[in-house]
């Protein structure tokens, strides 16, 4: 007891500096796990993939689309269970930085998304209407967007001004869900399309297929691409997983600093808190020599460097980690669809308690072997 | 009266800037049970050493340092520290108390490297904190104690333990002259109605006086003829 109630009375000695050092801990634990949950939002998409979707596109690239015939022949590959087209739109709401993912898909799409939870009689009314809009409600929080209005959008990639109107909004099945997501019927566009500039119809961007075995995930892979080798458009057919990690691949550059930064925030605290400890326990130096003399041994010293340094952690850490959800929230918010999930996960907050144990245990491991070592008489001169 | 200290042949010198420096040279004295001791000397004439010394806060180059009947040449760094809490109090110049701890707890400290209860250490601190006079001051941190009652409160901690000496490097060096005669008169008692072996290194005759012998240092060589 009397050991935790002088590592509690030394930790408040110097309110004013214990303060400071807790002030910063709290920036930089809180700092530390925003910076990770943009790393976890970034990674996100992937993480939200089904073990039994795939996804088929052009082995060219991304931007070369693929002809709608294709459909057919997928679907008849032995262990495909469903197939539904899909088209990158990129259409302009209002203003260019009001950026959010819209898709044209077929209606089998629905089926393959079970986490897209959307009510009945809105799913009924979206299938209804030809120009209907299924949104997420992260998405409709942002716009304001409510069932029946009209969203018109400026196709960059498909010219014209398209004008939908919302049939249903759609929730997550849980909070990994990306619900800032715009859907519309692909046979709107490629009839628009097929009007406006024929030569752009029956252009399909990606395949989503179903498959029955999650284990045959390679091997109808290789049965899809093998259906379209030395044709004019070759496949690529990868896992949904496989495929969303590629996306962050070209931004991974971007993510390791990120990464980065976030360590050196927690280094540059370790180094205040080693110099905030080193003070510390130079002060206190006199202290240490008198203890050892009364019979207490560097084990006891050692406790007390310790307990106070990790006391200072535990509890700026703690206020950090409390921190970080109200921020984050609002960071989300700030960030509009920009990150589709912007959660602090589990591991973030483990992540952000182990770095302050170990700024806690690292900022004490210098001032704490000094102590013990220090000689009784030495120490005693520094009284006076 | 058994020896309490017992020193034959003792030297100690230390390293200063690649140069070994001699502070204490062929040392030979015996200190008696009960006895009060005072250790004059000039500055720099080894006498803190000698108290360290004894005290067992360092350690000799070569010689024979017995003390309490135990040769404390030969004890680790752990041993020594269990004998110094078992067998000698430390009274310093500056009280060396934990100022984050109050008047109560600081003379408890010691009490914890003991199998003490609770209960028993209260009796025991309370006891202490009488005997010098400060039961009414028991929760008072030392920032709130004069220079006098911190170095009471610094005598009732030496004390706790029962130990069998008690050594004071400069005990009033930092006291005005009403003070220093409370500590000197509180030391007497100590060695009187205790029976303490005591210690004392000091620069004031007159505090030196108060011991039953003076033993005086020059340049690290003990000198002859004092009482």
């Amino acid at each position: 007891m009397h050991l935790i109630k002088l590592i509690f009375r030394n930790t408040l000695r110097h309110k004013l500096r214990t303060g400071l050092t807790m002030v910063g801990l709290v920036v930089a634990i809180l700092s530390f796990g925003l910076l990770q949950t943009v790393v976890d939002a970034w990674y996100a998409g992937a993480e939200g993939a089904a073990p039994d979707r795939l996804i088929t596109r052009n082995a060219v690239s991304l931007m070369v689309p693929l002809p709608l015939h294709y459909r057919e022949k997928i679907r008849s590959v032995d262990g495909v269970k469903a197939v539904a087209a899909a088209n990158w739109f990129a259409g302009v709401y209002q203003d260019p930085k009001n950026f959010f993912p819209q898709f044209a898909v077929e209606p089998a799409y629905f089926s393959m998304f079970p986490e897209y939870r959307i009510p009945d009689a809105q799913f009924r009314a979206f299938f209804r209407d030809r120009q209907g809009a299924l949104v997420g409600r992260k998405l409709a929080q942002t716009y304001g967007f409510r069932v029946g209005d009209v969203v018109p959008l400026k196709g960059t990639i498909f010219p014209g001004t398209w004008t939908f109107v919302v049939r249903g909004i759609y929730d997550g099945a849980d909070a990994k869900t990306d619900t800032s997501q715009f859907f519309f019927h692909w046979d709107y566009l490629n009839e628009t399309v097929k009007a406006r500039t024929p030569a752009l119809a029956n252009r399909i961007g990606i395949f989503i297929v179903q498959i029955a075995d999650v284990d045959r995930a390679a091997e109808v892979s290789e049965e899809v691409d093998a259906l379209f080798r030395n044709s004019p458009a070759e496949t690529l057919t990868e896992t949904e997983k496989a495929f969303q990690i590629g996306f962050v691949r070209q931004t991974e550059a971007i993510l390791i600093a990120v990464r980065i930064v976030s360590f050196l925030v927690i280094f540059i605290i370790l180094a205040v808190m080693a110099n905030t400890m080193a003070m510390t326990a130079r002060e206190r130096r006199g202290e240490y020599a008198t203890l050892k003399t009364l019979g207490f041994g560097g084990g006891f010293l050692a406790a007390l460097i310790f307990g106070e340094s990790l006391a200072i952690a535990v509890i700026g850490s703690l206020v950090g980690v409390a921190l970080t959800f109200p921020v984050a929230e609002w960071f989300a918010s700030e960030m509009g669809t920009l990150f589709p999930v912007f959660e602090v996960s589990r591991e973030t907050v483990m992540l952000q308690g182990a770095c302050a144990l170990a700024v806690g245990t690292a900022a004490a491991l210098f001032p704490a072997r000094r102590a013990i070592r220090v000689r009784i008489v030495d120490g005693l001169r520094a009284i006076g | 009266m058994q020896p309490v200290v017992e020193i034959r042949d003792l030297t100690k010198s230390y390293r200063r800037g690649g140069q070994t420096v001699p502070v204490l040279s062929d040392i030979d004295l015996v200190i008696a049970s009960g006895d009060f001791v005072g250790l004059m000397g000039p500055s720099g004439s080894g006498k803190s050493t000698l108290l360290n010394l004894i005290a067992g806060i360092d350690k000799p180059d070569s010689g024979m340092l017995r003390v309490v009947g135990v040769d404390i040449t030969t004890l680790s760094e752990s041993e020594l520290a269990d004998w110094r809490a078992q067998n000698v109090g430390f009274i310093f110049q500056f009280y060396n108390l934990m100022p984050v701890l109050t008047a109560f707890e600081n003379v408890e400290l010691p009490l914890f490297l003991t199998s003490l209860s609770a209960g028993e250490r209260r009796h025991h601190v309370n006891t202490a904190l009488e005997m010098v006079g400060l039961g009414d001051r028991m929760e008072h941190y030392p920032s709130e104690l004069s220079g006098g009652q911190q170095q009471r409160v610094a005598i009732a901690r030496a004390i706790i333990t029962d130990p069998t000496i008690l050594v004071a490097d400069e005990p009033t060096g930092d006291l005005d002259r009403v003070s220093a005669e409370e500590i000197l008169t509180l030391m007497e008692r100590m060695n009187d109605e205790l029976g303490k072996t005591i210690i004392m290194v000091t620069h004031d005759p007159h505090a030196a006086g108060r011991a039953h012998s003076i033993k005086r240092l020059d340049k690290g060589v003990l000198q002859d003829g004092e009482r």
